[in-house]
């Protein structure tokens, strides 16, 4: 077995934060991906060129020049913005902070996509069947579409989800100690690299094969009442 | 907003693209030669050719690409007398070759399940049409079932082009000096935080919708057989019509 020194807590605490960053980052992603959705499939302009741009470019820039980004851009904006006016202010953002909402925002523009299919592929009668029997449309949403869109939804944010919790791993760079960092950190104290990193990839494997898990017991949760051949 | 330091430092920047660009064909070009073969052997009945592929492709899909870097370029160090004796030393020394090594094998892996869904996806008649003519199996599988596999992977292999592209940003951090790197390093003397990272966006973004403008050609070359030939006379085909 691998022979951490020692340093095995350090990596499972680093992975309980991992689990935790992308819990936040997953659920923004959610709430960002369904109000993309709604901008990507209403008539009105504005939404749609916001919601088309938003997916355009997030998809075209890698995550860690993101991060960068957000880490040490926005503060420094804000500064300079303040400077203008008159004020010197200095801002510390949290990592944590600046990690799950980079990542949270990266991950909605997947998930836009994700749910502009699932709504897609409820079948228009439905909807205009929760209409005509006088449903608002929040309601039919709400009663109709929204239970319907989970069941086509779910293999995708399952995918989104699979990508994100990896992505996790480049919050590390802004020193947050999350599990990437800390068997960095391991790596440093015991010499050992590469059992190191080894034992935290071994983990990231481990939480790969229980969303794994995890999802195909939410396929089947959302797919009850759908009748099978 | 200090867009002079931008201008100045543009020279620099490019020769970054030049290193991105440069990692990425390649790593793409190595990955896929291997991830041909690695789809074969992952198709293959035959257990000691399938599992073995079957635990890579697992392994490098579902660890993060940094962990994977890390463990190749730090992680090597552990072992740096066994490198040394037989030789191997001098290029796990070098962070341009570990992170080739580690992308390469990344996309390899993506790649060849990428291939396996496709080679899987070749339509069961046109295989026994093949055998019905009398094609022996390596025939059969170099006239009918890899063209047609490429085929239909193409689009999936566009986007993990596309992501690969993206993800040799990582190699930054092992100090590669690619876009990333040297964004980095001048954003870091200069304070120019946002006006360095957002050019260094832009010229991603530039390097992505040019993979795919390149990667759309092709697929319209690969499957112009099957296109209505009035309606593309009619119609340019959306090029730009994003990731998908």
């Amino acid at each position: 077995m691998l022979n951490l020194k020692g340093y095995g807590w350090l990596l499972l605490e680093g992975a309980q934060l991992t689990v935790l960053v992308g819990l936040f980052s997953m659920a923004i992603a959610i709430v960002l991906g369904l109000i993309g959705a709604w901008g990507k499939l209403v008539k009105a302009k504005i939404p749609r060129t916001a919601a088309d741009s938003y997916t355009t470019v997030i998809r075209g820039v890698p995550e860690l020049v993101l991060i960068l980004l957000v880490y040490y851009g926005i503060p420094t904006v804000i500064q300079d913005l303040a400077k203008a006016v008159g004020h010197e202010i200095i801002i510390d953002v949290n990592p944590f902070a600046a990690g799950v909402i980079t990542i949270g925002f990266i991950y909605g523009a997947f998930s836009t996509e994700v749910f502009r299919g699932a709504y897609l592929a409820v079948p228009k009668g439905q909807i205009e069947a929760a209409r005509s029997a006088g449903m608002g449309p929040a309601l039919a949403f709400r009663r109709i579409i929204l239970p319907q869109m989970w069941r086509f939804a779910l293999p995708g944010l399952g995918n989104v989800w699979m990508v994100l919790i990896k992505a996790t791993a480049l919050i590390s760079v802004i020193q947050l100690p999350e599990l990437m960092r800390n068997a960095d950190i391991a790596a440093r104290a015991t010499h050992l690299p590469f059992t190191c990193y080894f034992a935290a990839s071994l983990i990231y494997l481990g939480i790969t094969i229980a969303s794994m898990l995890i999802q195909q017991r939410a396929e089947v949760w959302a797919d009850r009442g759908v009748r099978r051949s | 907003m200090d867009l002079g330091i931008v201008w100045d430092s543009l020279a620099k920047l490019l020769n970054g693209a030049v290193i991105t660009i440069e990692l990425t064909t390649i790593s793409v070009f190595i990955g896929l030669c291997l991830a041909v073969p690695l789809s074969l052997m992952r198709v293959s009945p035959n257990p000691f050719l399938r599992l073995p592929v079957y635990g890579f492709i697992f392994y490098f899909r579902g660890t993060p690409l940094l962990v994977q870097i890390f463990l190749i370029y730090y992680g090597s160090g552990q072992f740096q007398e066994f490198l040394s004796q037989i030789g191997l030393w001098t290029f796990f020394r070098e962070a341009h070759f570990c992170a080739i090594l580690s992308l390469t094998l990344n996309t390899a892996a993506y790649t060849a399940e990428i291939l396996r869904g496709a080679i899987q996806g070749v339509s069961f008649g046109e295989i026994e049409a093949a055998r019905a003519a009398g094609m022996s199996k390596g025939l059969l599988y170099r006239r009918i079932i890899l063209p047609k596999a490429f085929r239909l992977a193409w689009p999936a292999y566009t986007n993990e082009v596309v992501f690969l592209l993206q993800a040799t940003s990582l190699v930054s951090i092992i100090t590669v000096m690619d876009i990333t790197g040297v964004a980095r390093v001048i954003a870091a003397r200069s304070f120019a935080f946002y006006e360095l990272f957002i050019a260094a966006a832009l010229l991603y973004l530039g390097l992505v919708y040019g993979v795919l403008f390149l990667f759309r050609k092709v697929e319209f070359r690969l499957t112009r057989h099957l296109l209505d030939r009035v309606a593309i006379a009619k119609k340019v085909p959306p090029v730009l019509a994003g990731l998908k």
